[in-house]
């Protein structure tokens, strides 16, 4: 749990959910009362060795943990500066970070003895991290989203379908991930005698970022280790792409109270943060209150959400967890974005010079390191999530291209 | 409770019935018939105006108040003109409580103190955010309070006797029960079950108590009548109007008329409800 050292980064939330002014439990009433026992199993579980030993299993035999920390040689040399680590979440089995919280979740979920399990997915890589741990443990599961998302997920949606899940389409607002998670919560709100809903991200009422981001500091925690091994020290600066902002805040939150860490959170710019196509909360919105939490969003001067645009369909969001809200403020994290057409740049450099092919999602902070990396000097280390791999992405790359596989 | 609230409240006590609350969204369809059709509303039988203030995002209402918010929302829908149809209300109907229903984001945008004064100004009695629950209050109450207006509080089968002192220690105006576990607009309650739950909540409360969500036709709301104190109808009011547009979602001469008829016949059965049993 959280250890609430004075004049820490890493103190918050607070016992009602807030960082600083951000976060919260904004629900309906319906609901109070199960994020209030969600909340409370969450604390047990969490004190409880037993549940963290099941875990621990389930992290390292089924989705194989510890993920590799690799130098990536001649992207560095490409770049002719900072030397680029690379965190291999796209090793973990269903391709990304999304597993690490799924199974934490669904641990959580057996133990409030729920039998039905509700997820919202962007890009379709929670849903298929959810849909999976629901088959490992025989729990009926629904998926939803966005009609948008479908027609650009395919072979996600798919895969879902093939582990048993139910993906049910989204078709209201700009059906994509918003609306997806609106849906999610309808349901909530409708089934709450044995429904679960395992939200996919730092966001939401607490303690959902709370609870998501102690599933995704593993990923921090294994990084700084496994740095501090090959290289003796800790990294200058740390890099991840933030859409609701889990695999960001899984590296960074073990590094928040290190002072000579720089780190930097890249959202999507989409066509361009001039435009009104992209997806930059954080550092083109404003703060409000969305999907149970104050955090920056994504509205117009009347309070009304917009949509989100990005190539990506992991970070088409337009809000983003409070816990980044409140580091934003609070001024330990940088956060800035890179368009489309940069992060394609990112993924198809990565492909060619290091033969990973990264997630789209992936791709933009790859992009940003990039961008930075050659300016700085050779003794300089850089560690980046890579938090996914590409293969969903190969349809919307090669359309990205002009071609149709 | 606000002196319009209280009186309504007082006068159905006093004419042993329960009050027939009607849901409508601000400019929906849009402005000049949203606000000819508010003001129909009371004259149909209506004895509280809910008024929807339109969000991009409702979380807790089904297909047929979602469409209402985005049919509103294209028809140019804000803060300001949700504002302007209650305040062209007020000068034709000063009796008639009006209660702001949406959720929070627009009012924390609009800032929450200049909102609850300018709610006032306009005429509103009370506001009910869904997505403020016990937990987040202190966020809205105090300005509430400052300006004169009721917090109407939601309870629902969730809310145990744990939990209900909780609720109330915010709730003035009046209880808003919801009586089923989902969305607006989709199922319905067993009057027997709502019997039970709102004896629960008068051992916790002497407020007014209103029945919401699942309320369809003018038998439920008689049923409902028996039980409480009031009878919320929403997306059955907004499905009469929703079926009379235009394939472009255009208002047509029917609009009004059907609305305010269905209203009648919910009243009818409101008003026969105590008589009858
Ligand atoms: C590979 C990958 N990275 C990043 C994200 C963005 O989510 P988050 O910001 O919560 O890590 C997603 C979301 O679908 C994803 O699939």
């Amino acid at each position: 749990m959280t250890t609430h050292l004075p004049n820490s980064f890493a103190a918050g939330p607070d016992d009602r959910g807030h960082f600083g002014p951000h976060g919260g439990r904004f629900v309906a009433e319906t609901l109070m009362p199960l994020i209030l026992d969600v909340e409370k199993a969450y604390a047990e579980a969490a004190a409880d060795p037993a549940f963290q030993a099941e875990m621990k299993g389930y992290l390292a035999d089924f989705v194989g943990r510890p993920s590799p920390l690799y130098f990536a040689e001649r992207l560095t040399a490409i770049c002719g500066g900072a030397k680029i680590y690379f965190k291999r979440e796209d090793l973990n089995h269903t391709g990304a970070h999304k597993v690490n919280n799924c199974i934490g979740q669904i641990l959580l979920a057996r133990r409030m003895g729920k039998t039905r399990i509700i997820a919202e997915t962007g890009a379709g890589q929670h849903g298929v991290a959810t849909a999976t741990v629901c088959a490992l443990f025989g729990i009926p599961c629904v998926i939803y989203m966005g009609a948008t998302d479908i027609a650009r997920q395919q072979p996600n949606v798919f895969r879902m379908k093939l582990l048993g899940a139910e993906v049910r389409s989204v078709t209201s607002g700009a059906a994509t991930l918003k609306d997806a998670m609106n849906e999610a919560m309808r349901d909530w709100v409708a089934n709450v005698e044995d429904t679960y809903y395992l939200i996919g991200t730092v966001a939401g009422p607490h303690p959902y970022p709370l609870m998501v981001r102690e599933f995704q500091k593993i990923i921090g925690e294994e990084a700084k280790a496994q740095i501090k091994a090959k290289e003796g020290r800790l990294p200058d600066s740390l890099y991840a792409a933030v859409g609701g902002g889990s695999n960001a805040i899984g590296l960074f939150y073990p590094f928040l109270d290190d002072p000579s860490v720089k780190i930097v959170g890249v959202e999507a710019a989409g066509h361009g943060t001039d435009t009104e196509e992209h997806a930059a909360s954080l550092t083109m919105g404003r703060p409000g209150v969305l999907h149970g939490s104050r955090t920056y969003l994504l509205q117009n001067r009347d309070g009304q959400i917009t949509e989100a645009y990005s190539i990506s369909a992991g970070l088409d969001y337009p809000g983003v967890g409070p816990e980044h809200a409140w580091l934003k403020d609070a001024g330990r994290i940088d956060y800035v974005s890179v368009t489309d057409a940069e992060a394609l740049d990112a993924f198809h450099k990565t492909t060619r010079h290091e033969g990973i092919i990264p997630a789209l999602e992936s791709s933009h902070a790859i992009a940003q390191v990039l961008k930075v990396a050659g300016s700085l000097p050779q003794d300089h280390i850089i560690l980046a999530c890579l938090s996914g791999r590409g293969d969903k992405d190969v349809d919307t790359v090669a359309r990205a291209m002009g071609k149709e596989l | 409770m606000t002196a319009r609230l209280s009186r309504r409240f007082a006068e159905l006590k006093a004419a042993n019935r329960a009050a027939l609350v009607v849901y409508v969204a601000a400019t929906d369809p849009d402005a000049a018939t949203a606000t000819a059709l508010m003001q129909a509303l009371p004259e149909a039988g209506a004895d509280v105006v809910e008024l929807g203030m339109p969000f991009t995002d409702p979380m807790a209402d089904g297909p047929a108040i979602q469409k209402a918010a985005l049919r509103a929302l294209k028809a140019g829908a804000s803060m300001d003109a949700t504002l302007a149809q209650l305040q062209a209300f007020r000068a034709v109907d000063e009796t008639t409580p009006v209660i702001l229903m949406g959720y929070y984001n627009p009012i924390d945008s609009y800032g929450v103190e200049r909102f609850a004064a300018d709610a006032a100004a306009a005429g509103a009695d009370g506001v009910i955010v869904v997505d403020v629950p016990p937990e987040e209050a202190e966020e809205i109450t105090p300005a509430l309070k400052r300006h004169d207006l009721d917090f109407i509080c939601l309870a629902t089968p969730t809310s145990d006797d744990a939990r209900l002192p909780k609720i109330v220690a915010h709730a003035s105006g009046f209880l808003y029960y919801v009586a089923v576990l989902g969305i607006t607009g989709t199922r319905s309650a067993a009057a027997e079950q709502v019997a039970r739950a709102v004896a629960r909540i008068r051992k916790h409360t002497s407020l007014p108590v209103a029945i919401g969500f699942g309320i369809k036709t003018p038998e439920n709301a008689a049923e409902m009548a028996r039980i409480a104190d009031a009878a919320v109808v929403g997306s059955a009011v907004i499905d009469r109007l929703a079926a009379t547009l235009t394939a472009d979602d255009q208002a047509t001469p029917e609009t009004i008329p059907t609305v305010a008829t269905f209203v009648s016949d919910l009243a009818a059965g409101v008003r026969g409800a105590r008589a009858r049993a």
